[in-house]
């Protein structure tokens, strides 16, 4: 007679540097279904988790940034073709948190088409946004676009897979490496898309996931010197994004709001959320003769 | 003086060495004791610049640098010596004059110590009248290897003349002596030599100093001590980037020799980038915030 089997169930660990580790802290909280059960246990992530992450995004930059415009476009294609690929796993994981079948189809089916959206937009935006520029001497005058360098990130607290994609793909698509701080209460789909990400050609360190509270990590997020822009799309508490703005004013971080309600819409997919993390660099060069 | 007979060798439990590693790694320095460690770490520096590329520039460079590692904190401790080649030892000298930074020069045909021994003490002497005030020569570890210790110690013995008032640090090179009992025998054979100093690494091989090999001639320092009296320096060079190891080095050198030890008459860090991370720490500490590079000057 068989014995009745016992469920393998999945640890969930937060994403740095390629790797899945637990909190350095071994802290973890509750992440619960939208009945109150418990899913699993998730990680909560300390300030010494993020100052590892940005230490391996910093590292992760500079190759990153210098690949090829059309290569990170090929890259962020094929987390498309990975997400496409885990569908189910994903559909099982936005059920319990409170996405109707429906939904949850449309809500991967998005997420994937973000992906190629940028994609398609990663050899482009310079062409776009680059600029020969007129100048009253023989001089060529160019400016171009050049990624700020690593980010950080609150992923939306209540599109866990969706806005999570949303946030990450122009600032990756652009050449920025980052470190997103995955929704709060429902922190389990990002951990899966980190494994989409781990098997997608993305480089280890260029996406960084952390799970955990902002209340306890917005403080860092915010006064890190090696975090060149900072970035959120939940209407915070006002308090906090005082919080945010003045710590950023230590290294003139660039903090990036953008208030989002509803991540189907069309405005929520655009160039300039790519030129948002970008330096414009303006070169003067002589007219040779 | 009777020597130890080298033929012999002193076995070393490489289990319990990196154990005992392993177990000073988890000491928690925090705070107040954290800041001192980090500062004294900072005195302790060898700031170093080894390269074919080097140029009087980038010497005057780092040597403004070792007077003074971060001008927006002032009252910070400068480092313990700069060391460079023997060509570029005059620059420095000029450069850090009145500041009590010490001038060290590697010689012997560094890093693979293969020239004539002739050669190799004109090296050092050449080094020496420059104005060198320490030496760091490499020992002959084919030699080694070959068993010839005697003529390791005897041209130990000969660089160290050469020396005449300049302090010898003797690079022993660990990361081509394979085994712990051969670093114990080496450290043995440059101490009673007349090594000044014993030190791990050239930085050209790796692997260059770790924690491990770093005990195991700690532990030869501390039985020198006790057979002798005499009290010989331990530098650790090469791969020593953070201010977390720099801190675990300390802690073996307090716990196997003292705190007689620590300071910078008897323990120096060979390192490069070791000086910009001990600093983004002291910010760190006296900020609450992490730091980036990109606010430290280089070298």
């Amino acid at each position: 007679m068989a014995e009745e089997r016992i469920d393998v169930k999945k640890t969930y660990k937060m994403y740095i540097g390629g790797d899945f580790p637990r909190s350095e802290s071994g802290r973890t909280y509750k992440a619960l279904d939208s009945d109150g059960n418990l899913l699993a246990n998730a990680c909560q992530g300390s300030r010494k988790d993020f100052r590892d992450a940005v230490k391996i995004a910093r590292g992760a930059f500079g190759g990153w940034s210098s690949r090829s415009a059309y290569n990170r476009g090929q890259i962020l294609y094929r987390i498309a073709e990975m997400l496409e690929d885990r569908r189910d796993q994903f559909m099982k994981e936005l059920g319990p948190i409170g996405f109707k079948t429906a939904e949850a189809e449309a809500d991967i089916n998005a997420a994937i088409d973000r992906c190629i959206y940028y994609a398609g937009w990663t050899d482009k935006y310079q062409q776009v946004f680059g600029s020969i520029n007129p100048v009253a001497s023989s001089h060529f005058n160019f400016s171009m676009l050049e990624p700020t360098g690593v980010v950080a990130a609150f992923a939306p607290e209540k599109s866990p897979l969706l806005g999570l994609v949303s946030v990450i793909a122009p600032i990756i698509a652009g050449g920025n490496t980052c470190v997103v701080l995955a929704s709060e209460k429902y922190p389990l789909p990002a951990i899966s898309f980190a494994e989409v990400l781990n098997s997608s050609d993305v480089p280890g360190g260029v996406v960084n996931i952390l799970t955990g509270f902002r209340e306890e990590l917005a403080e860092h997020f915010s006064t890190h010197m090696d975090v060149n822009a900072m970035c959120y799309t939940d209407n915070l508490p006002q308090e906090m994004k005082k919080l945010i703005d003045e710590n950023a004013s230590l290294n003139v971080k660039r903090i990036v709001k953008h208030p989002v309600e509803d991540w189907y819409d069309e405005e929520v997919q655009s160039p300039y959320f790519v030129t948002d993390f970008q330096e414009t660099k303006t070169t003067w060069h002589p007219v040779g003769f | 003086m009777k020597y130890p007979d080298f033929n012999q060798t002193i076995s070393i439990d490489e289990v319990g060495v990196e154990e005992r590693v392993s177990r000073l790694n988890k000491r928690s320095i925090k705070k107040d004791s954290k800041v001192q460690a980090l500062k004294l770490a900072l005195s302790m520096i060898d700031h170093t610049t080894l390269e074919g590329s080097d140029s009087p520039g980038k010497v005057i460079q780092l040597c403004k640098k070792a007077r003074q590692p971060h001008p927006a904190i002032p009252d910070l401790p400068t480092v313990a010596a700069v060391c460079v080649y023997p060509r570029m030892v005059s620059v420095a000298k000029k450069e850090l004059k009145g500041s009590g930074i010490h001038v060290a020069s590697v010689a012997t045909a560094f890093p693979s110590g293969q020239a004539p021994l002739s050669q190799r003490l004109d090296d050092t002497k050449f080094a020496v009248n420059e104005g060198a005030d320490e030496i760091d020569m490499v020992i002959s570890r084919g030699a080694f290897l070959n068993g010839e210790f005697q003529l390791v110690f005897d041209e130990i013995a000969a660089v160290k003349e050469a020396c005449g008032d300049a302090h010898l640090k003797v690079i022993l090179e660990t990361g081509e002596l394979h085994t712990y009992e051969n670093v114990r025998k080496a450290s043995d054979i440059a101490m009673h030599a007349g090594a000044d100093f014993i030190k791990t690494s050239t930085g050209k091989v790796s692997p260059a100093a770790t924690q491990p090999v770093t005990l195991v001639m700690l532990e030869a320092i501390r039985d020198h001590y006790y057979e002798t009296g005499k009290m010989i320096g331990m530098k650790p060079a090469g791969g020593i980037r953070t201010a977390k190891q720099a801190i675990q080095y300390l802690v073996l050198v307090k716990e196997t020799l003292g705190a007689a030890w620590l300071n910078k008459d008897y323990f120096r860090f060979g390192a490069s980038s070791l000086t910009n991370d001990l600093l983004m720490q002291i910010v760190k500490q006296q900020t609450g915030h992490y730091q980036s590079l990109n606010y430290f000057s280089n070298d």
